[in-house]
């Protein structure tokens, strides 16, 4: 097979002899059957044990297939996502007094997955199951920085005067977004709104959701415009809260 | 200004054990949480490991302080909320529990109730304790382990051994255990045994004697918010300032301390509670009187309540039993895949069925199959159970109050599930609103360890914590309403009368 790499090549068929294998294997048998040096095979069970798609029994020494492997084709589970998020999305809603937002893609625009009423007293509707636009929204903002997407956007309508609609300042915003671990929006959905967003990630850092806080303009930033700073401080802290609860069982 | 320090809750619930750490807005800023096992040796029976619970509650602790940066010298005080009515003894010398733990699901005990409720003592019961017998409460769980421990009786009698709810199991633990344990209850787990009179807030020595009881074996029975001693491990010089069953420490973080407040609490089971105020309210509609929280000093506060043995662990069921699904959000994802039941309803009569029909000889059952129905039908009736069950218990209570419900305040783990959430309120036709605060079990716990120490003034404080997180408004229709609830009816018609004489004997298995 011209151009192949070789070393994945051998990774591969480590995996498919200890797929085929029902029980752990020793070392000493992989470097047998795959007809390479120990130490060779070493590195490359060490490399797939790091990774995470194969384990070592930490009593025989001998090694199986790991979780990760299964899970590759796993998608976290929305609902999973939401029931994670709840205390600290709370939380967030508690300490900063704005309504909280969790998104996830959905197509071309962010489903809210879950919503958080402005802790006031005042009437407001539960806004779970709406879609936005992913160009208009910190959420999508965060959502296009950080979560791996399989289409491009199409058309970026404008909802509000300040709506990202050329190609150019819509990268512009997303790749800041990326460097900075965050967004914001100033009135891109809704004149007056505006909305502080952060990733929630999974495995390998993926973003798999968006977690914002969103109030009127002069709540979220500061008199200059910029996003006040302690608000952006929380925002990212509850959406890494809620990353690192991800794995808990349920 | 607020004090710069904290207060922690431990909620031992019935699927895990958790620590959760408050400020004083009654804002969470931490929480650590550990499940335990489940065991099912036999049908009808349901056990966990008391040290296993304990272990857990020594491994969330440190868990959540760290997670907040905090020391144990941070928190003013901690509070505990538990799963009520599961029933523990264990050895004041060693430590060890003698058995395990049978908890509030386990029916071994029907018969012997039965008999109680066939002899001459039913009405004493139901006149001190304000309970008709039943296999739900702790003391028929405690009469069984008696008989069935060998030599326990007589330990029991020579002051050997404690028997306690989890709340007093953890409080002797974290007070130092064999070295110095303080063996108490609060009124609320004590109104749940049958054993304690439910005005004077003390043990009966005629509901004793009618079970054969020992007074040794019993804890002191304490007010909600109080000082009960300090820990010596866990959180080593912190305060234990209060404990209540969870489903009152649900009702007191929800702040209904007003006569005719109610909430619904959704986990394992669902709890409807409304506060009656100084009244013990006798039901005509199988909802239990208990008392909702006592303060010191002052006379207590009762509540009247609709309980639902099977809501939460019915996707529980689905998940490990079934295999359906592999976390119990995921149920969502699956019920959504369908517009509606596909015609197929599931009664989960588990260990009968609790408020408002107690008929123990019921179980569970799933009606309405035809090749039509696939598992998202199947994920779609397991949530509705919970919404028609709740509908039950909703209008029993408001047929035995006379105070018509505007509304279902919400809390525990199920309110995660929006279309859940959603369901109930269609079926109630009720707006159904969940609090900023989801662990309202905790906070209940947290609110009454600060009250203890001075941390929260009153309870009036409270109540400017409460903000309404969402709501949810009714959109069915009045005929597809109707047409679903005859349908429900008639799926629970068909578990009444299951267990038939003979089918109960379960051979006494021994421990030692
Ligand atoms: N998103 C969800 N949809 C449906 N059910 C859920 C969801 N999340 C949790 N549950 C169910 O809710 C229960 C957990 O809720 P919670 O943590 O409030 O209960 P618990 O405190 O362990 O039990 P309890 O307090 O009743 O003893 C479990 O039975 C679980 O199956
Ligand atoms: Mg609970």
């Amino acid at each position: 097979m011209p151009g192949s790499i070789q070393s994945i090549e051998r990774a591969a068929a480590v995996l498919h002899f200890l797929g085929a294998v029902p029980e752990p294997v020793p070392l000493g048998e992989l470097s047998r059957m795959l007809a390479l040096p120990k130490p060779t095979v070493h590195g490359i069970v060490r490399t797939l044990v790091d990774v995470g798609f194969v384990v070592q029994d930490p009593d025989s020494g001998r090694y199986t297939l790991g979780e990760g492997l299964s899970r590759l084709g796993e998608t976290l589970d929305p609902h999973l996502l939401r029931s994670r998020s709840v205390n600290w999305a709370d939380g967030l809603a508690a300490r900063t007094g704005l309504e909280v937002q969790l998104g996830v893609l959905a197509g071309q625009g962010v489903e809210l997955l879950h919503h958080v009423f402005r802790p006031d007293g005042s009437p407001q509707r539960l806004r779970v199951g709406e879609l936005q636009p992913l160009h208009a929204t910190a959420l999508g903002h965060v959502l296009l920085a950080f979560s791996p997407a399989a289409s491009r956007l199409q058309e970026l309508v404008s909802s509000t005067g300040s709506t990202p609609t050329s190609p150019v300042t819509l990268t512009r915003a997303v790749q800041q977004a990326f460097r900075r671990g965050w967004a914001v929006a100033d009135g891109t959905l809704r004149p007056g709104v505006a909305a502080i967003a952060a990733p929630v990630r999974h495995h390998l850092g993926i973003g798999v959701g968006a977690l914002a806080v969103v109030g009127p303009r002069e709540r979220v930033l500061s008199v200059a415009g910029d996003p006040v700073p302690a608000l952006v401080e929380q925002v990212v802290a509850a959406a890494a809260a809620v990353s690192a609860h991800l794995e808990d069982r349920l | 200004m607020t004090t710069p320090t904290y207060v922690a809750a431990i909620d031992q619930g019935t699927t895990s054990t958790r620590c959760l750490v408050f400020d004083h807005g009654g804002r969470m800023v931490a929480v650590a949480q550990h499940e335990h096992h489940q065991y099912f040796p036999r049908p009808g029976w349901a056990e966990h490991d008391a040290s296993e619970i304990w272990a857990n509650t020594l491994r969330v602790l440190p868990e959540a302080l760290d997670q907040a940066g905090l020391q144990p010298s941070d928190l003013a005080a901690v509070g505990i909320a538990n799963q009520r009515e599961t029933t523990i003894v264990w050895d004041r010398a060693t430590g060890r529990p003698v058995a395990p733990a049978i908890t509030w699901q386990d029916t071994r005990t029907a018969e012997l109730v039965d008999e109680l409720n066939r002899g001459p003592s039913a009405d004493l019961f139901r006149e001190v304790c304000g309970l008709a017998p039943a296999g739900y409460f702790a003391a028929p769980r405690l009469r069984w382990l008696l008989d069935h421990v060998p030599g326990l009786q007589r330990r029991a009698r020579a002051g050997e051994v404690a028997f306690g709810t989890v709340e007093s199991w953890l409080i002797w633990n974290l007070t130092g255990g064999t070295d110095g344990g303080v063996h108490v209850t609060d009124v609320t787990n004590a109104s749940r045994t049958m054993l304690m009179d439910i005005r004077t807030l003390d043990w009966d020595q005629r509901l004793l004697d009618a079970l054969d009881i020992p007074a040794e074996i019993l804890p002191e029975i304490r007010p909600n918010a109080q000082v009960y001693g300090s820990c010596t491990v866990g959180l080593p010089g912190v305060p234990i300032g209060g404990a209540f069953g969870d489903q009152q420490a649900a009702l007191f973080g929800q702040t209904c301390f007003a006569t005719g407040e109610a909430k619904c609490t959704y986990g394992t089971g669902a709890f409807l509670l409304m506060n009656t105020g100084d009244r013990i309210a006798t039901s005509e509609h199988g909802l239990i009187s208990t008392v909702a929280y006592a303060l010191e000093g002052r006379p207590p506060v009762y509540a009247t309540e609709g309980s639902i043995a099977v809501a939460g662990a019915l996707v529980q069921w689905f998940r490990d039993s079934l295999e359906m699904i592999r976390s119990a959000p995921e149920i969502e994802t699956l019920a959504r895949r369908v517009e509606d039941n596909g015609g197929c309803y599931i009664v989960p009569a588990f260990a009968g069925l609790f408020a408002p029909r107690w008929q123990s000889d019921a179980r569970g059952v799933v009606v309405g199959l035809t090749s039509y129905v696939t598992r998202s039908h199947l994920a779609r009736a397991v949530l509705e159970a919970t919404a028609w069950q709740t509908a039950e218990v909703v209008e029993a209570m408001a047929a035995d109050t006379g105070i018509a419900f505007t509304g279902l305040k919400v809390d525990g783990g199920m309110t995660a599930n929006h279309l859940l959430m959603q369901y109930v309120s269609d079926v109630l036709d009720l707006p159904v609103e969940r609090p900023l605060v989801a662990e309202s079990v905790s906070l209940g716990a947290a609110y009454a360890a600060g009250l203890a120490v001075g941390y929260w003034p009153d309870l009036e404080g409270l109540r400017d914590n409460w903000h309404q997180a969402a709501r949810w408004e009714p959109t069915m229709s009045d005929p597809l309403r109707r047409r679903e609830r005859a349908a429900w009816d008639r799926a629970v018609e068909r578990t009444l009368g299951w267990v038939v004489a003979g089918d109960t004997v379960v051979p006494a298995r021994r421990f030692g």
